[in-house]
């Protein structure tokens, strides 16, 4: 919008300039009104519009449906033809075989410990290094910087092996919290994009503070994350997510079921049940999930954005 | 910055200076101090396992480079390669085809578009391995969703992971429907970013929607294509929960890619130095991305 009126506020000193706009009224005669990506509106454009969109969501969606309704069927049901699209006998049935076929409560405590601890250091290591590397003096500062982006290039999967025998065998983990959580706990990508934020935030603040006379942790807590809690919590939120998802270093790390995240242990469910009861399957896999679909649906904007940040501002 | 070091050179370290020194180093060290222990030393440890035999309980024994001759010049490790390379090529451009597809389509004003975002997006969000599983229920030959549909229009649901020709076609499905979304929202994001009045210059100019798409869309979009096609292939080089829930590499190694058969050899064959050597090349593989994405991004990211 403001840069149609910025468009139109232009004298048309040049010749192109009035010819545009020649045109562009006489265009506006015959053009339907345009959207603003510039397309024209017709009715058959938004008839393929929205028949796209509805086979795109029955392809994106339909999988998720699937297992949702599944959970709350019966077994019966489930292996019934032709199919039914809404569970006919809606049962819990399925959650409490899920629940007490393997230790789910247990899951579930693991996955919650290990993502707090997890995303706790992640943001905390990532807002404390990123203000250090704003405002905090020290020699050969940007090189140090490089050495922690480094980090970025050398991928978890890469050092799992290693890792394994540190954590297992050196430190005997295996099978523990700290075990689970250590490894991941340092961040680099998080401590790159607070970092740019940090930079962003005018100066004048921080010389504020200063005459204030706060000493620099109380500029971090009430100055700086105040002012980049938008950018926090959008870090903050695709930690938690990714915290919550990890499969490759847990199933490494644990190899007793009373020590499984959810992610293994809803592996370790399907195996149970010999890849054929899928029933409980389907209602495990909706326990998995249901806490970040919560999230996600509070929270979409926070985690686009930050899924965006990356890419337009990186 | 620069301005207070050179005029502090002279001078002796003031008392203030040194303690932001040790506030640094007390804010930043614990960051680094984790790192290098589980990530930097890991890096080397990892090259010295790959030049030894090891069966993780036995003395370990120096072999040099007999570990990488003895996979490059055996039929196995070359076809998990192969592997590595049909996932990442189908899975990249299916992504970010497919991406550009439904970015457009969404980018129009529609109603409930931006519901059908969300919906888009959120498998990116979800468990790689619940959603595995749920995909492993959908394409189940005997009563799967998939082989309902197609039973409607009179066609048989292949046997997906008991097939050599479909097991890989089965994941590369997966791993697309869960990594769409990413795509949608980056792109979505670029179209944002291309100036209207480009548009509309294109529009008065007379370029019709496929002349728009060309000299307009096209153009603006380069720039966070190629961020997209770097991210999702290094996303894709990595892809393990799907795998491992759904196939666990097989039949027949027919889904073993390289971080698939890193894993196998490590904790399964319990192969110590060929593992090594599967993260390796693994590692090689991402760096060379990496640098070809700096080399080529330079003026947007700034690093110092």
């Amino acid at each position: 919008m403001e840069n149609t009126a910025k468009l139109t506020q232009h004298s048309p000193k040049h010749s192109w300039q009035s010819r545009t706009a020649w045109r562009k009224e006489n265009a506006a005669q015959f053009v339907a009104p345009i959207s603003w990506v510039g397309q024209r509106r017709s009715r058959v454009a938004d008839g393929l519009g929205y028949a796209g969109m509805l086979i795109v969501l029955l392809m994106i969606g339909l999988p998720v449906y699937w297992m949702t309704t599944g959970a709350f069927k019966f077994d019966n049901e489930i292996y019934q033809l032709p199919p039914t699209w809404w569970p006919q006998q809606p049962t819990l049935q399925n959650f409490a075989d899920a629940w007490t076929s393997v230790p789910f409560g247990n899951f579930y405590i693991n996955t919650i410990v290990t993502t707090f601890f997890g995303s706790g250091f992640e943001i905390f290591f990532g807002v404390t290094s990123a203000y250090a590397f704003v405002f905090l003096r020290f020699p050969k500062r940007d090189w140090v910087f490089l050495i922690l982006l480094a980090a970025l290039m050398i991928p978890n999967q890469v050092t799992v092996l290693p890792n394994y025998l540190t954590v297992a065998r050196v430190l005997g983990w295996a099978n523990t919290y700290q075990g689970i959580v250590l490894p991941g706990a340092s961040v680099a990508y998080g401590t790159f994009l607070l970092r740019q934020y940090y930079m962003s935030l005018p100066q004048e603040i921080f010389d504020a503070a200063k005459v204030d006379g706060a000493d620099h942790l109380r500029t971090m807590w009430s100055v700086v994350i105040p002012l980049a809690k938008p950018a926090t919590i959008s870090f903050g939120l695709l930690s938690i997510v990714s915290k919550w998802n990890d499969y490759l270093w847990p199933l490494i790390i644990t190899n007793r079921e009373e020590w499984y995240v959810l992610p293994i242990g809803i592996r370790w469910l399907t195996v149970q049940e010999g890849y054929i009861s899928w029933g409980p399957v389907m209602a495990g896999t909706v326990l998995v999930v249901l806490p970040v679909l919560v999230i996600f649906l509070y929270a979409q904007k926070y985690i686009v954005e930050g899924i965006a940040a990356g890419a337009v501002k990186g | 910055m620069v301005g207070t070091t050179t005029r502090r050179a002279n001078t002796r370290v003031s008392s203030a200076e040194r303690k932001e020194w040790l506030l640094f180093a007390l804010l930043v060290g614990p960051n680094l101090f984790l790192f290098s222990v589980f990530t930097y030393w890991p890096l080397l440890y990892n090259g010295y396992l790959s030049m030894v035999r090891w069966d993780f309980l036995g003395p370990k024994v120096w072999v040099g480079l007999d570990n990488f001759t003895h996979l490059f010049t055996q039929g196995d490790f070359s076809f998990v390669l192969w592997n590595t390379f049909v996932f990442t090529v189908s899975a990249v451009g299916l992504i970010c085809g497919l991406g550009l597809a439904v970015a457009l389509l969404l980018n129009r004003s529609l109603l409930w578009r931006d519901g059908v975002r969300a919906v888009v997006f959120s498998p990116v969000m979800l468990s790689g391995a619940a959603m595995g599983i749920v995909w492993l229920f959908i394409l189940d030959p005997r009563y799967g969703l998939l082989d309902i549909l197609l039973n409607y229009v009179g066609l048989e649901s292949p046997n997906w992971f008991l097939d050599t020709r479909w097991a890989m076609a089965g994941v590369i499905v997966v791993h697309v429907w869960k990594n769409l979304g990413y795509a949608v929202v980056i792109i979505l994001a670029g179209l944002q970013a291309i100036p209207r009045e480009l548009y509309e210059a294109a529009l008065v100019d007379g370029a019709g929607a496929w002349g728009r798409f060309r000299a307009v869309t096209l153009p603006g979009l380069s720039p966070i294509f190629f961020f997209l096609f770097i991210t999702t292939m290094l996303a894709s080089f990595q892809s393990f929960d799907i795998i491992h829930v759904m196939t666990e590499g097989g039949p027949v190694n027919a889904t073993t890619t390289l971080i698939y058969n890193l894993y196998d050899e490590a904790f399964k064959a319990t192969r110590a130095g060929r593992a090594a050597v599967s993260a390796v090349v693994l590692f090689l593989g991402m760096f060379a991305i990496t640098l070809v994405q700096m080399r080529f991004s330079e003026r947007r990211v700034h690093y110092a």
